[in-house]
């Protein structure tokens, strides 16, 4: 039985169980994330992280909820009140809605009954995500403008250019996937992955959808919306209390969520590494949810350590990036998936494959070596011709003689 | 009228729920986007309309076109809208005055056009044709079925309208273009303007506010070694919008400086 029958065969009272599930799982894994990314980016820092609460500081973050909805809900009198309330409302549902369609696990048995941890199963699944996720977007977009101040007006603005500059990126991304596996649902995807994960045969778009995640979800270096030392919080700069939490909620449960696309699409899922596959079958098929849950945990991990790691994008080289490197990379890219998709269907002979093959490399070697004299130039160009000397003392340049005008008037 | 309803298709009891209980809100919508007076909840509005047309689109079982309506439209575009309205600031309601002379009649006419267009379409896919019904059109499933007539059926219309989106696009950005009379400075110019300059007295870029001053708010000019304020550490929008702090009291007097 596929996928899509095994769920059409659920009573109404097993879909309910999966959405409460579902909803745990979500709210309890941004609890220990929260938790995990401080003591991780602690552990780069050189710092203990928060180990006071609980075991190893496990229920810090619980402590931290707790208090952060006891605090005083303000409502500034510039906002737009309506809008003020909305805004994290929407944040925070659409965030879980795209679980629906993710398969956490293979065919397992739930209270005596067969069917598959996934939701609903539906032919374009993953346009269902992406749709979402441009709706989930609003909630940070009118957070801004409802705010009535300037710095959370400045972070929606930058908020929605950029969502809907990587949304394309991300889409584009998607486009070789769907080529592969023939369809856009995401079980169908996890089974056309079950000999090469899509990260491999697919590298570049693996490549372009793990920036552009990033980048969706207003994550360091591209936490653009609500940069610190910019703009003091950004979208959320008047929010405090329960609403606030909200959008914290929403943060991190989007940040799941992005992961678990990606380990459906390119990294096969809910299917055990590379020959490791016999543990599918022990505990009657609960051990994929496991396999599903390390993935999540990898890319959350790529996630905090970029957040350690690399310093916050200028705006205009961060959107710079997203309109002339990643769009155009990921049209060349899904020209050349789709012709060799092509070629394969046609039965084309294998010599007109590898001649394709090698005549793309030679172009891109050619195209790399153009952009890198062109990119020398420039730099001839830019450097600075001689200057006169300064009137004060100055240290030497390293390689360069420069004559000190104090040393000119005592000597 | 009823019974010709019953004989296109009979509607299932939950379609029909879900139907009278979105229907009458997206109704409610769509008036409430011509009467609100803010042109963001008019936006907002709209973009719920689009939303509750995709979920009408979903339940008739065309899945692909009501997902690809949220993210193309509800997603992108309204967002696009949104970007501009939000520039407008959170108090001001749309100005009623008309710019262009003669802009009604032409909307009059424009608008009469378009229906026109629209309801002979849609007679002309409708009147006097055999209806195939759901299940066959997406017998080959539905994202293949439309495909199937995008790209053969209809791959001309599909073309030409593109083409003139392509146009468009290019058009709004060629007209809206303007080249800017001096060529922009980026980070690097200004930084080595402020040490090549004539003063190297802002290289270390310019004093912050109400330093050595009584208070340090931003709005309270920083105090120079020589007692007297300085203008500059004040930023250039709290001063023309006249929120800059008087710097009178806070030079130090003038006896002080005499004692030195």
């Amino acid at each position: 039985m596929s996928t899509a029958q095994l769920i059409g065969n659920d009573p109404g009272w097993i879909s309910l169980v999966k959405g409460l599930l579902i909803f745990v799982v979500c709210v309890l894994a941004t609890l220990m994330s929260v938790w995990g990314e401080r003591r991780i980016v602690a552990r780069m820092q050189q710092r203990l992280g928060p180990n006071r609460v609980g075991p190893f500081g496990l229920v810090q973050a619980l402590a931290d909820g707790v208090k952060l909805a006891l605090k005083e809900d303000l409502i500034p009198k510039a906002a737009d009140r309506i809008v003020f309330v909305i805004a994290p409302i929407i944040s925070a549902t659409t965030c879980f809605m795209s679980f629906a369609v993710i398969p956490l696990s293979g065919k397992v048995t739930l209270f005596g009954h067969k069917t598959v941890m996934q939701l609903t199963d539906i032919p374009v699944g993953v346009l269902y995500v992406l749709a979402i996720a441009s709706v989930g977007v609003y909630g940070i977009v009118l957070a801004g403008w409802s705010s009535g101040s300037t710095y959370p007006l400045l972070g929606g603005l930058r908020s929605s250019a950029q969502v809907i500059s990587y949304e394309v990126a991300m889409g584009l991304s998607l486009v070789a996937v769907f080529i592969y596996s023939g369809s856009m649902s995401t079980a169908d995807i996890v089974a056309a992955q079950h000999q090469w994960w899509f990260c491999v045969t697919l590298f570049p778009s693996f490549v372009i959808y793990a920036i552009s995640m990033v980048g969706e979800t207003n994550r360091a270096p591209f936490d653009l919306a609500e940069a610190e030392g910019e703009l003091v919080g950004g979208f959320h700069t008047e929010y405090s209390s329960l609403k606030f939490a909200l959008f914290f909620l929403a943060e991190y449960v989007n940040i799941v969520a992005v992961s678990a696309l990606a380990t459906t699409l390119f990294l096969g899922g809910y299917h055990a590494l590379p020959g490791l596959g016999f543990t599918e079958s022990w505990l009657g098929g609960w051990f994929t949810v496991i396999w599903f849950l390390v993935k999540v945990l990898f890319f959350f991990f790529i996630f905090v350590w970029l957040r350690g790691t690399l310093p916050r994008l200028r705006y205009d080289q961060f959107m710079k990036f997203g309109w002339k490197v990643l769009i155009p990379f990921s049209l060349v890219w899904i020209m050349i998936v789709s012709t060799l998709r092509v070629l394969s269907q046609q039965g084309a002979p294998k010599s007109v494959v590898m001649g394709f093959v090698v005549g793309v490399v030679l172009l891109v070697l050619a195209a790399s070596t153009l952009i890198e004299s062109s990119k020398k130039r420039r730099v001839n160009e830019d450097a600075l011709g001689e200057v006169a000397a300064p009137s004060f003392p100055v240290p030497a340049i390293p390689g360069r003689e420069t004559i000190n005008r104090t040393e000119q008037l005592n000597g | 009228m009823a019974n010709l309803a019953l004989e296109v298709g009979r509607t299932l009891q939950p379609e029909a729920v879900m139907f009278w209980i979105l229907a009458p809100i997206a109704v409610a919508a769509a008036l409430g986007m011509l009467f609100v007076k803010k042109a963001v909840h008019s936006a907002l509005l709209l973009a719920w309309v689009m939303i509750t047309l995709a979920i009408f689109y979903i339940a008739q079982d065309a899945l692909f076109l009501g997902i690809v309506q949220v993210v193309v439209y509800t997603g992108a575009v309204m967002m696009l809208f949104l970007f501009i309205l939000m520039l407008v600031g959170v108090d001001s309601s749309d100005s009623l005055v008309e710019n262009i002379r003669g802009q009604r009649p032409a909307s009059i006419v424009a608008a009469i056009g378009l229906g026109g267009l629209i309801i002979s379409l849609i007679s002309r896919a409708t009147l006097g044709v055999e209806t195939v019904g759901l299940q066959d059109a997406n017998s080959a499933g539905n994202v293949q079925a439309l495909a199937q007539a995008l790209f053969t059926q209809y791959v001309w219309a599909f073309e030409v309208i593109s083409a003139l989106l392509i146009t468009a696009a290019l058009g709004a950005m060629v007209l809206a273009h303007s080249t800017s009379t001096k060529s922009r400075t980026a980070q690097r110019d200004q930084s080595i303007a402020r040490f090549r300059g004539a003063s190297l007295a802002t290289a270390a870029g310019l004093p912050g506010s109400g330093v050595y001053a009584r208070h340090n708010a931003v709005d309270v000019p920083a105090l120079l070694p020589d007692g007297s304020p300085a203008p500059t550490s004040v930023s250039a929008t709290l001063d023309a919008r006249g929120d800059m702090l008087s710097s009178k009291p806070f030079e130090l007097e003038a006896k002080e400086v005499e004692e030195d």
